[in-house]
């Protein structure tokens, strides 16, 4: 009993410290697991997602191939390539935290929101260009000329399946300009970084569920 | 109780508001769960009024499918989902580990507010419009109908991110806050039945929200995965809910047999028999309850061999449910046993459950199944399970913290004319419907062939004497806030921690961090005990 208690005094110094753990060590494995565990719900979400994709995919497969035609490859790939130096950025950022560097770790964030900034930018134009063709999603599918029927259902997945990504790449951005005032703030050591290196846990996941996207949507064969 | 506890320490509205205190929460979801409760529970007295003749009684046909379709509603995901772990859980589980508060008491205090903007959603689809698809929203039906079909899947999406983060906030402080000495098996049991139950919140919720989700889109922008006009599939729909819906029924059976697992010890004066096949056992019931989502489906065109593995893999739940009965039974067994109204309703459990959990195997079997598929049985199933199981259990939980929670000891001699009535008016509820449902009288009529009308009879005036035995409930037990703190810090002689500190505890739980030696159930021999006036030895 001795021991926590003097852990629990010697706490007390540490400003980000709450109340009910002992240490910031504690604090940060505990919020490490409940971030795993909300990745775990995360991939379970679109995991849904996904199974409805294939079984749809399986259904209509010629509409889906004649769908993905509508879609610019090129775009798409430099997407992927956007978010792929953004986690890299990201991952740098959380490195430059556990260091103390505060100049690079700034630095890497504001990398890392630029990325993402121009990921959305691009899937700006692709979405305006589909609007602008009437590939909207579902029911308000207006494009004619389609080989196949049910080319209305890619669409509404292709703009489910990326808008619910979109959100989740916003909630990052916001989550990453957080990270950036705070370390504009000097509030990072390497004692505490946490928010850093759970944001970037959070950042990889969307990374990665745009890996698995790009191929299912855009390179169909 | 001298000094400041954590209801007195600071007052005012604000103060509860804005608490980051596990206790209060627990006490705000206790409060706002039980209110879900009584309007659910109004709903059903109405559809059994409606249902006392084969005709109209009070309400048109519409009106009914709307009241079935919200008491359902109501009723699992607005009170039995949350009750037991988000109520009772968040105010004893930090208690029960030595810990001072949750992992993270602001995403705690989130997940009330998600349940609050949820519950409010749902209940305001009653003056938008209703909704009378059922609790279970199949497609293609609730693609079509009209009122607030979007309303309804929109605050079933808010209230699983609400359980979600519960689940998260359990699993962390279980790994991260345990007090020193407490390994995983000195852990008492409530804490296992409530992990296994976060687990299952973490894996299924999420498939939950992105059904209704895109039930939501579908209904919206007509995306064409549900709907087969859009050529969509409907029984993907039903696979995805019960993906989730399935497990859903051991997120509330659950956390009701970890109730059971504290009172029956305690009042049997018995170390638990078998600690660890009740802890495994329930880590097991989570493991397996996500393979048995087909069972709900034998009628829906699932192919054959999938529809006998689902059976099969129904049947396997049975055994570490059994293994639980047959622990708590063997606990008692020449245990000390004190009538006081925990262990009256964790024996009511034992025998409700037991009844509810057998006739499962029933609906399990692939070729009765097919004649007792959407009948009474079912309801009176599902029943005995939900309410007999973890209602009661919730009872017994309820009684048994509840001098913990408030410092107040509740009348003994109302709480057994209580607990008979609502044994008596629960069975004649739902036996009636046992019978009814095997001579075929199928779920959710509104009319019926007049032959049933004597069973309809019995089973709406067991709903009286259910619904006089709950009413009798709420008075003696907020009676009981009206007099002065009466509740020593150990009323019943437990041994796990929440017992150790003060009734009600101080806002920081324990004047010094505990440190544990020993098991939960480790008696002391009754003799030596002295402050347990009243407790025959």
């Amino acid at each position: 009993m001795s021991k926590s208690e003097v852990a629990l005094e010697h706490g007390a110094h540490e400003p980000f410290l709450q109340h009910h753990f002992h240490d910031l060590e504690q604090q940060g494995e505990a919020s490490k697991i409940g971030m795993w565990l909300f990745l775990v719900t995360e991939i379970l979400l679109f995991g849904g997602l996904f199974v409805g994709y294939g079984i749809m995919r399986m259904l209509h497969a010629e509409a889906f191939h004649q769908g993905h035609l509508h879609l610019d490859r090129t775009l798409g790939a430099l997407n992927t390539v956007v978010l792929l130096v953004s986690s890299f950025t990201m991952a740098m950022a959380v490195h430059s935290a556990r260091t103390g560097d505060r100049k690079r770790l700034i630095v890497f964030l504001a990398a890392t929101l630029a990325f993402a900034g121009v990921f959305l930018g691009v899937k700006y134009f692709e979405y305006s260009h589909k609007f602008h063709e009437g590939l909207l999603p579902g029911k308000y599918y207006r494009h004619t000329g389609d080989a196949v029927p049910g080319v209305a259902a890619f669409f509404g997945f292709y703009f489910v399946m990326t808008g619910l990504h979109g959100l989740h790449v916003l909630a990052g951005m916001i989550a990453i300009g957080w990270l950036l005032r705070r370390a504009v703030r000097g509030d990072f050591s390497p004692s505490y970084y946490s928010p850093v290196d759970l944001t970037g846990l959070y950042w990889h996941l969307v990374d990665m569920i745009w890996i698995y996207l790009f191929p299912l949507l855009y390179l169909i064969s | 109780m001298t000094g400041a506890n954590y209801l007195t320490e600071q007052r005012g509205l604000r103060s509860w508001l804005f608490t980051l205190d596990h206790k209060r929460i627990g006490v705000m979801y206790l409060w706002s769960t039980l209110l879900a409760f009584f309007l659910g529970g109004v709903l059903a007295m109405l559809i059994r009024l409606e249902l006392l003749t084969p005709t109209r009684t009070l309400m048109d046909a519409d009106t009914y499918n709307k009241a079935f379709t919200l008491h359902g509603a109501i009723m699992i995901f607005l009170f039995i989902i949350p009750s037991i772990p988000a109520a009772l859980g968040n105010f004893v589980l930090p208690l029960l580990l030595g810990a001072r508060d949750v992992a993270f008491p602001r995403l705690n205090l989130a997940s009330y507010y998600l349940y609050v903007a949820g519950a409010l959603m749902a209940l305001a689809s009653m003056i938008t419009g209703g909704i009378d698809t059922g609790w279970t929203f199949y497609t293609p039906y609730s693609t079509s109908t009209g009122g607030a079909v979007n309303l309804v899947t929109l605050a079933v999406f808010v209230l699983g991110f609400s359980s979600i983060f519960t689940g998260v906030n359990f699993i962390a402080t279980t790994h991260k806050l345990r007090a020193p000495g407490m390994n995983w098996f000195r852990m008492p049991l409530f804490v296992w039945g409530i992990y296994a139950t976060a687990i299952i919140q973490i894996l299924a919720t999420p498939v939950l929200g992105i059904t209704v989700l895109l039930l939501f889109l579908e209904r919206v922008f007509g995306v064409g995965i549900f709907d087969p006009k859009l050529g969509g599939d409907p029984v993907l729909f039903q696979h995805f809910f019960w993906f989730y819906s399935h497990p859903a029924v051991y997120i509330m059976i659950l956390p009701g047999m970890a109730i059971i697992s504290e009172v029956i010890p305690v009042f049997s004066r018995r170390p638990i028999f078998g600690y660890r096949a009740i802890a495994f056992s329930s880590v097991a019931i989570a493991a397996v309850s996500f393979l048995v989502w087909g069972h709900h489906m034998y009628v829906s065109g699932q192919s054959v061999l999938a529809s006998a593995l689902f059976s099969f893999l129904t049947f396997l739940v049975a055994i570490p449910s059994a293994v639980k009965v047959f622990n708590w039974v063997a606990t008692m067994y020449k245990g000390s046993i004190w009538l006081q109204a925990p262990m009256i309703y964790a024996i009511m459990f034992l025998l409700l459950f037991a009844i509810g959990g057998l006739t499962g195997l029933f609906l399990g079997s692939l070729a009765v199944d097919v004649h007792l598929h959407d009948t009474y049985f079912v309801v009176a199933h599902f029943h005995y399970v939900m309410m007999g199981g973890t209602f009661i259990a919730f009872l017994a939980g309820l009684h048994y913290w509840w001098p913990k929670m408030f410092g107040r000891m509740y009348s003994e001699r109302w709480s057994r004319i209580a607990a008979a009535l609502v044994f008596v008016g629960f069975n004649a509820t739902f036996l009636a419907q046992f019978v009814m449902g095997s001579r075929g009288m199928p779920r959710r009529y509104y009319n019926y062939l007049p032959e049933f009308q004597a069973l309809h009879v019995v089973s709406t005036v067991g709903s009286w004497i259910l619904a006089l035995g709950l009413l009798i409930t709420a008075g003696y037990l907020l009676a009981s806030l009206r007099k002065r703190p009466d509740a020593p810090a150990n009323p019943w002689g437990g041994m796990t921690l929440e017992w150790q500190t003060s009734s009600p505890p101080p806002t920081h739980n324990f004047a010094a961090v505990p440190v544990v030696d020993r098991g939960p159930y480790d008696f002391p021999p009754l003799e030596a005990e002295e402050e347990l006036a009243g407790r025959p030895a």
